[in-house]
């Protein structure tokens, strides 16, 4: 079975940034109420992330479902892991455990 | 697409038989849930392998005719 070719993308993104967002609309102007959810962690947190805005591209909108065995955005990857989607960062965030992973990654944060 | 809440719960009731499913329809408009549930079969898996589970029982509704399921997953305490 040969690979999704959208793989190697989203292989080089995680590669290149410690913390990459998958998500509807951009950090600036989110279009869709989980992905700003995200951002908003994200920004208490003074994380620096890549956004990548899978309304600008089909093929990563449903690649990055197949890649990560995942049928919905946002999706949050650290170092190059996926962490999950909204619910779960929102867990994460509350109860401390997502500050815990984000310094065990060595992952600045403000 | 909407989708009954009461065959969500039967979906994750097939594939998880023990669960204690409790349902929301968060907007009215039977297209976006919120579900707690809980299983034994959570015990020990990670959150992401415990929304995937639940996901797989809804057998790829989620993210097509089911828009937004929030989730919160946990093993009996």
């Amino acid at each position: 079975m040969s690979e999704n070719p959208i793989f190697d993308r989203i292989r080089t993104d995680l590669e290149s940034n410690d913390v990459v967002l998958y998500m509807k609309g951009t950090p600036m102007f989110p279009q869709c109420g989980f992905s700003a959810a995200v951002v908003e962690v994200l920004t208490r947190l003074g994380v620096k992330f890549k956004g990548v805005n899978v309304l600008d591209d089909d093929d990563v909108r449903e690649g990055i479902k197949a890649f990560a065995d995942w049928p919905t955005l946002p999706q949050l990857y650290i170092k190059g892991e996926f962490v999950g989607g909204c619910d779960i960062v929102r867990e994460m965030f509350e109860s401390g455990e997502l500050q815990k992973l984000l310094a065990d990654k060595g992952v600045a944060t403000a | 697409m909407a989708m009954d809440a009461l065959e969500i719960e039967r979906l994750i009731k097939a594939a998880l038989p023990d669960a204690v499913v409790e349902i929301t329809d968060l907007a009215g408009d039977g297209d976006h849930y919120s579900a707690k549930v809980v299983s034994a079969a959570f015990a020990g898996v990670s959150r992401v392998k415990q929304h995937q589970m639940v996901y797989a029982a809804l057998q790829g509704r989620v993210g097509g005719e089911l828009h937004a399921l929030a989730l919160q997953t946990s093993a009996p305490a």
